[in-house]
């Protein structure tokens, strides 16, 4: 109030600071976590996680099946692929949705700052689910090499780790990006899943009927680009057509929904 | 210290805004006054920067909304009591505010103590608060971070008479200690009494400005309610003096102060039964000039000024 009274008609500002950048990316982690649904999306992507493998693992066992350690890396990236998007969804369009965003800016009117916390906040997310996702597959992979008299395989490199982290943040971020383009959580929750489980079957279909297109997919399918990471085996092609199908389904995403989300009128 | 100059809204071709400004100055509280549509919470976005304006800008203290930094602690917001996550606690959504804002932990139980939510009802989840608590919750997120200035849209919406009352004294007081508060309504009563100055808005333009009584005199002056025991001797003297009057109910409305009415009825030893000022002129002044088909006539307004304050 000393700033009224001393300096009427101005605002004293010199003693203030920005929020810094750390303040507001742990404030953005805060929401994640601070809602029964948040909380329990999290818990589910590691119990899901958990019951995939431990399925699989029942599979392999009792049909005395060989895999590898790609195999329950694979297993483990089906339901993160499909609840972090959801995460990633909800992260942005929640503001919207509940409204949120309108106090939000109130107190950070930088979108551009709230928008870059945010994301940061997800990709920490994505690392935490790393370290779940990977600590799972080891654990995974060691009961199957316990009680499996089959071959085993162990893969624990630095570049295994990173395709994880890789997979992990392009299912967040294609998240993050469908809930900036359509900033409502069930459209961008329906387009992501046309665009997960929908495409998939029309990009294959398409290859098998024409010859042409054939040659174009694997330059603009980017889940089947993601393929050689989830095997950790990655040519120097296949990451060509990573950065073209990713150009074209994760970054221009990207970018028009931070058009939007500056440009949107709060309601 | 929030300087609105020349600011306009448009949607389309629907003038949301059209070309408003006004000044308010610390140590007062401002009313914005206007029907629902009328362009208030349009005028409010854009001082936080939620909206842009299509003409003119807005200043608090000089600078631009968004180049305070971190203005939770210059100016208190509140546009929307509702507009709160209804998963997360009371308590949380203070938690967040203080923890953006950079402030101690104790100054949510400072703000929720001031607006009287309990520890229990703190704890609960906004989605099972009533509309009341919601706008406590949002006055004392408005005040967490200790601001000079505060915007608040219709925050009486949902409180109790008594919640009212609890507000008017808090903004009051706030304004004594040097704040600036600008807080919109469409329900008169609910400002007049803490309002230092009206704002009278309707359909996106600024129709009427100024204090309580200088609102009433630029509507036709400030009138008198008098009941005589014998009315054809009090007519017979208003006309003496050349005052205009109309029947009101049992007695008439005259264009004088009372205290004029008084003096004429002792000068001829009237004996009256009633003699007051005339009131919610105010509040038919208000309905008339935001009333979208005839606030620009004049003669409706001088009308509205002879009616004002009938008994019915």
């Amino acid at each position: 109030m000393s700033t009224a009274t001393s300096a009427p008609m101005t605002l004293d500002v010199s003693q203030t600071a920005r929020v810094p950048f750390s303040r507001l990316v742990s404030v953005e982690l805060r929401k994640m976590f601070d809602t029964r649904a948040g909380r329990w999306l999290l818990i589910s992507i590691a119990a899901f996680t958990a019951l995939v493998l431990i399925i699989q693992l029942w599979v392999v066992l009792a049909q005395d099946q060989t895999v590898t350690f790609e195999d329950f890396a694979a297993g483990a990236n089906i339901p993160m692929n499909i609840l972090l998007p959801v995460l990633g969804v909800m992260s942005v369009t929640s503001e919207w949705s509940q409204r949120t965003a309108m106090v939000t800016f109130t107190l950070e009117p930088s979108r551009t700052r709230f928008l870059a916390a945010k994301f940061v906040g997800t990709l920490i997310i994505a690392l935490a689910a790393v370290v779940v996702g990977f600590t799972l597959t080891i654990a995974a992979n060691g009961l199957y090499a316990a009680f499996s008299d089959n071959p085993v395989t162990w893969d624990l490199g630095p570049f295994r780790i990173f395709c994880f982290f890789l997979l992990y943040v392009f299912s967040m971020a294609t998240g993050f990006a469908f809930g900036m383009l359509l900033l409502n959580t069930a459209a961008a929750i329906v387009v992501y899943f046309v665009y997960s489980f929908i495409f998939p079957g029309l990009f294959e279909l398409g290859s098998a009927l024409l010859d042409w297109f054939k040659d174009l997919r694997p330059w603009i399918d980017f889940a089947n680009a993601q393929n050689p990471i989830i095997e950790a085996d990655v040519t120097g092609k296949e990451w060509a057509q990573l950065a073209v199908s990713g150009f074209i389904w994760l970054v221009l995403p990207l970018v028009i929904g931070v058009w939007r989300v500056l440009r949107a009128e709060v309601k | 210290m929030i300087k609105v100059e020349g600011l306009s809204r448009a949607y389309g071709n629907f003038m949301a805004v059209d070309d408003i400004s006004f000044v308010c100055k610390p140590g007062t509280v401002t009313g914005f006054l206007g029907p629902n549509g009328a362009g208030k919470t349009t005028t409010m976005r854009v001082m936080v920067g939620l909206t842009s304006p299509t003409a003119g800008e807005v200043t608090i203290g000089g600078l631009h909304f968004h180049d305070i930094p971190n203005p939770g602690r210059h100016v208190g917001v509140l546009l929307d009591a509702s507009a709160q996550h209804a998963g997360r606690t009371g308590r949380e959504v203070l938690t967040i505010g203080a923890k953006t804002m950079g402030l101690p932990m104790s100054r949510v139980d400072e703000m929720l103590a001031l607006v009287s939510l309990d520890d229990t009802e703190s704890k609960r989840r906004v989605r099972n608060y009533s509309l009341g608590m919601r706008q406590r919750l949002g006055i004392a997120h408005a005040l967490l971070g200790d601001p000079s200035v505060l915007i608040l849209d219709e925050p009486a919406n949902g409180l109790d008479p008594a919640g009212i009352r609890w507000m008017r004294g808090l903004l009051k007081g706030y304004a004594d200690r040097g704040g600036t508060v600008l807080l919109s309504s469409h329900l008169l009563n609910e400002v007049e009494q803490i309002a230092d100055e009206m704002l009278l808005i309707g359909r996106g333009k600024i129709v009427a400005r100024g204090t309580k009584a200088e609102l009433l005199a630029g509507a036709g002056g400030v009138g008198t309610l008098v009941v005589a025991e014998e009315n054809a001797v009090l007519t017979a003297a208003l006309a003496d003096k050349g005052l205009t009057f109309t029947p009101v109910g049992s007695g008439f409305r005259v264009d004088a102060m009372p205290l004029d009415i008084g003096r004429l009825a002792a000068e001829r030893s009237i004996v009256l039964s009633d003699l007051r000022p005339v009131e919610g002129g105010l509040e038919d002044l208000f309905l008339e000039l935001t009333s979208d088909t005839q606030r620009e006539d004049p003669n409706v307004l001088a009308q509205a000024a002879t009616t004002a304050g009938a008994p019915s």
